[in-house]
């Protein structure tokens, strides 16, 4: 059912709204306008002139093999993350589910990690992963597996993944903990009686009943890797060694604000724009639909 | 088909007992109705037949085999519950299917058992539909299409019509009926509504307080209840019960209000013994005021429901007393009548106990 407010007062909904216009209009549209903007342009080096180029900025850099390859980790690291955190969340959240001592408690650590800056959560897997002082590389070490993170860029690009999902994993399973107490307890039962076990109960009950809240999760994950893990590998990695934890939004910063050449990542920055809309439209046509069975 | 034995079922939670020992020996294809209030423990035992809670003592056998060990699955029975618990997300072909596939049945017989269960439940033009596109009426007929469908040892009902309203309930309720006549499966239907337990009942276990108060059939259970509690919980409006006292003679019983009303059998046995006395509404009728156990009411409520009107009344020394008469009211609020119970309609009760005394 929708229900429409009226206003007696014309100016009324216009002031309310202003607020959020404001805030949307001062740190999104103008700064995407920018961006929009320099990346049709190039800049002189010291900044002083800039001359339209037309798509040339895009052109370059969709040409350098450099930047497919950074798509590819970018792809890589995303896909990872996703269902490493999504799998790993949904396991943690039917185990809490069920009936277990001190299930509260459980609940409450399990959250924690998302209330850790993501420089902080990375120090804390540097100190697990380094060679020489973390515990498990000493042990990986003595194990006989060469680990240096940084040096090898797969031991590099494991160690992002594994930090960037544990942050989400906490999100994640506040999500699925919710979708699985909507599951009525008495649907699981009525399946127990018409014979199916716990795994076969999972598959065909539980996990078709979550797939609205596992969609919503997906969306939100992909973005998330896509863009909110810059601190995670700007603090554990540098994007390195050498550029195999270059995702496209440290690639950004890198050309940006590194390198100074303010065409190209604009150029790159539209391009990732037009990825995270291209999601979010997904996302909202999903949720617009509200797929809900009961 | 088989029988449900219950021998002497124990369930306790943590130091608090909420079944008490109950022993009943369900026959096969019989209809046993648990009714009892809310939190009587009635849904619990049956839950323990099901195989969805434990058992802390005693034993259950379904069709001779002791279940107790036993996983829901492996039980052979199916449940239909209060709320439906039909799978949201499945048509309703994949509902009734789904014990069926699990199972491995062969497709073709699936087919055939559904497409049956669907033509007794009126379900044919739903098949393909979701249960979100169906009436409450509907759903329930889907999670019973369920149950059937699968041709279990025994039938476990939850209260399966107190979501619905009250004329579907009645329609549904005389489906249920027409159904277990037909299919003649062991049922097990626990309920609240003395009418459903009445009406469908081969067996009434009236439940209190994780309590057996009384096993027996709807007019056993309604002609001599074992308790105040069963008196009280059959029949609306529930019985009128008084205090009295059988006279030294043994053949009358004393009221405080100084009426005397006159045995059917006299009960030597228990001269001189405070009881509590139950007699129904219905048993109670207008009488000349010197007529043998004559009392004057006064009429303070009058309920005209067509058929019958129920006046609700109060005796001299105060006690109410609701009588129950045929047809359109006859008289008004603050009239005085004169009634007196029929013959043999009196209930005597153990004043401490509350059990019913044994007869004369």
């Amino acid at each position: 059912m929708q229900r429409r407010v009226i206003f007696d007062n014309k100016l009324l909904p216009y002031l309310l709204l202003a607020p959020q216009v404001a805030v949307t209009l001062v740190f999104f549209i103008w700064p995407a306008a920018q961006a929009i903007w320099q990346s049709v342009h190039i800049q002189d080096a010291f900044g002083l002139r800039s001359e339209f180029v037309w798509f040339e900025n895009f052109e370059v850099i969709l040409r350098d093999p450099n930047y497919i390859e950074t798509l590819k980790t970018t792809a890589i690291f995303s896909v990872s993350v996703t269902v490493l955190s999504l799998g790993v969340a949904l396991l943690l959240a039917v185990l809490a589910d069920s009936k277990i001592k001190g299930a509260r408690a459980y609940k409450t650590l399990l959250i924690w990690p998302y209330a850790l800056a993501p420089a902080v959560a990375a120090v804390l897997w540097m100190f697990i992963f380094n060679p020489e002082i973390g515990s498990l590389g000493q042990l990986l070490n003595r194990l006989g597996l060469d680990w240096d993170y940084r040096l090898n860029g797969t031991q590099a690009m494991i160690m992002v993944i594994l930090a960037a999902s544990w942050k989400q994993v906490a999100y994640n399973f506040i999500f699925f903990l919710a979708g699985l107490q909507a599951i009525p307890r008495s649907v699981m039962e009525a399946a127990s009686i018409d014979g199916a076990g716990p795994v076969r109960r999972f598959w065909t009950i539980t996990f078709p009943l979550l797939s609205p809240t596992t969609f919503f999760l997906l969306v939100v994950d992909m973005v998330y890797a896509f863009f909110e893990t810059f601190g995670t590998i700007h603090a554990l990695t540098h994007g390195g060694p050498g550029k195999s934890t270059e995702t496209l939004i440290f690639r950004v910063y890198q050309d940006g604000v590194v390198n100074n050449d303010l065409g190209a990542s604009s150029a790159q920055s539209v391009i990732l724009m037009v990825i995270v809309i291209a999601l979010t439209a997904v996302q909202f046509r999903f949720v617009e639909r509200k797929v809900h069975y009961a | 088909m088989a029988t449900v034995d219950i021998r002497n079922v124990r369930k306790s939670y943590g130091p608090v007992e909420a079944i008490k020992g109950i022993d009943v020996a369900v026959q096969d294809g019989e209809f046993l109705v648990l009714l009892g209030p809310s939190g009587c423990g009635k849904s619990t035992l049956l839950r323990m037949v099901a195989g969805l809670e434990g058992i802390t003592g005693g034993e259950i056998a379904i069709g001779g085999r002791v279940v107790n060990g036993l996983d829901p699955k492996d039980r052979d029975i199916a449940m239909v519950f209060q709320n439906y618990a039909l799978y949201p997300h499945m048509s309703v072909f994949d509902n009734m299917a789904y014990g069926l596939k699990i199972r491995g049945i062969p497709k073709p017989e699936i087919q055939s058992r559904v497409a049956k269960a669907a033509e007794i439940l009126e379900l044919g033009r739903f098949l393909d539909r979701r249960p979100s596109q169906l009436s409450g009426g509907q759903r329930q007929r889907v999670a019973m299409g369920r149950a059937i469908v699968r041709e279990p040892s025994a039938f476990l009902f939850d209260e399966p019509l107190s979501n619905l309203d009250a004329k579907l309930r009645t329609q549904m309720r005389v489906e249920i009926k027409r159904l277990q006549d037909r299919l003649g499966i062991t049922s097990l239907y626990v309920t609240h509504d003395q009418v459903e337990a009445m009406t469908l009942a081969d067996r009434i276990l009236v439940m209190n307080h994780g309590v057996a108060e009384q096993i027996g059939t709807p007019l056993e259970v309604y002609q001599r209840p074992a308790s105040l509690f069963v008196a009280g919980f059959i029949g609306s409006p529930p019985m009128n019960v008084l205090d009295g006292r059988i006279d030294p003679a043994g053949a009358a019983i004393a009221m405080p209000g100084g009426a005397v009303l006159p045995l059917a059998a006299p009960r030597a046995a228990d001269a001189g013994r405070a009881v509590k006395l139950g007699i129904r509404p219905e048993h109670l009728a207008l009488t000349a005021a010197d007529a043998p156990g004559a009392s004057s009411i006064q009429v303070e409520l009058v309920e005209a429901l067509g058929a019958d009107t129920v006046v609700y009344g109060r005796l001299p020394d105060g006690e109410s007393l609701v009588v129950r008469m045929a047809g359109l009211p006859a008289c008004r609020e603050g009239d005085r009548l004169t009634v007196a119970p029929q013959p043999g309609a009196l209930h005597l009760f153990d004043a401490d106990g509350g059990r019913r005394l044994a007869e004369a």
